[in-house]
């Protein structure tokens, strides 16, 4: 799998489940890859921060 | 002082308890509230990026919260009592326009063309996203930072990431009232997760 696919995969997971073969191929990939999982990581970051954009 | 609508506290109740709760409504709330009416504009039209629409969603809350001041009566603070009602707002103004197919035109948007320019051609990142420090949801700097790149989305894609993220609409019923399929919907949370985060590597971090 390739970051550009990992990256859309990791979007989409944050609005659906994705079918456990999706998955387990992209576990895979942020086992190995950081710059991945920075990129997840800032995407439930992100859903934080817009959660609590107002008082 | 940053005085914009994302603060390092969230509308849950927890924070507002944080914050002094079971206040006595003030004596002075109907000008708090006038007082409150360029917040509420600004938080309007990052979610339906339209001024009219933001105005008038900004003067039926007025109307509504004047009209039943006493619902505030035990509430710990204006601004979020007042956000509660104009979020109401937006999502009647988004189901209102969608009805009439106010939304402009979604041609080419589906394409994730222009994201492909994220990668090389082996499909690495040509940019890797950064590790971010996590004290930054209570950093003002970050939440202003957010708040800008926010607005430079492109209107469509901006107000479908907000639907999602902050006023929690699932995915397939955003396709509903905007009348676009899953895959576009999709496509425009994938542009504006991207664009928003290496807005923010630029803008605040300063990468």
């Amino acid at each position: 799998m390739s970051c550009k696919e990992a990256s859309r995969l990791l979007s989409q997971a944050m609005d659906q489940d994705l079918p456990l073969w999706e998955r387990v191929r992209l576990r895979l990939h942020l086992v190995a890859c950081d710059a991945c999982r920075n990129f997840s990581r800032q995407l439930e970051f992100l859903r934080r921060a817009v959660a609590r954009l107002v008082d | 002082m940053y005085e914009g609508i994302a603060t390092s506290c969230g509308i849950d109740e927890r924070c507002s308890a944080r914050s002094g709760h079971n206040r006595a409504v003030p004596p002075n709330l109907r000008d708090e509230i006038e007082d409150l009416r360029g917040y509420l504009l600004r938080y309007a039209s990052l979610q339906l990026r339209n001024r009219e629409q933001a105005e008038d969603a900004v003067q039926e809350t007025l109307v509504a919260a004047l009209a039943a001041e006493q619902s505030f009566a035990g509430r710990s603070n204006v601004r979020t009592w007042l956000t509660g009602i104009l979020k109401h707002k937006i999502v009647d103004t988004i189901r209102r326009a969608s009805r009439e197919r106010a939304f402009e035109s979604t041609d080419g948007e589906a394409s994730i063309e222009d994201l492909e320019a994220l990668f090389d051609e082996t499909g690495h990142w040509r940019e890797p996203p950064q590790a971010w420090p996590e004290q930054a949801l209570e950093d003002k700097q970050f939440l202003q930072a957010l708040e800008k790149c926010l607005a430079l989305l492109p209107a469509r894609t901006g107000r479908v990431f907000l639907m999602r993220e902050h006023l929690g609409f699932e995915t397939a019923d955003i396709c509903k009232e905007l009348g676009i399929t899953p895959t576009h919907c999709w496509v425009l949370l994938y542009r504006a997760r991207t664009a928003l985060r290496a807005c923010l590597e630029k803008g605040w971090l300063g990468r």
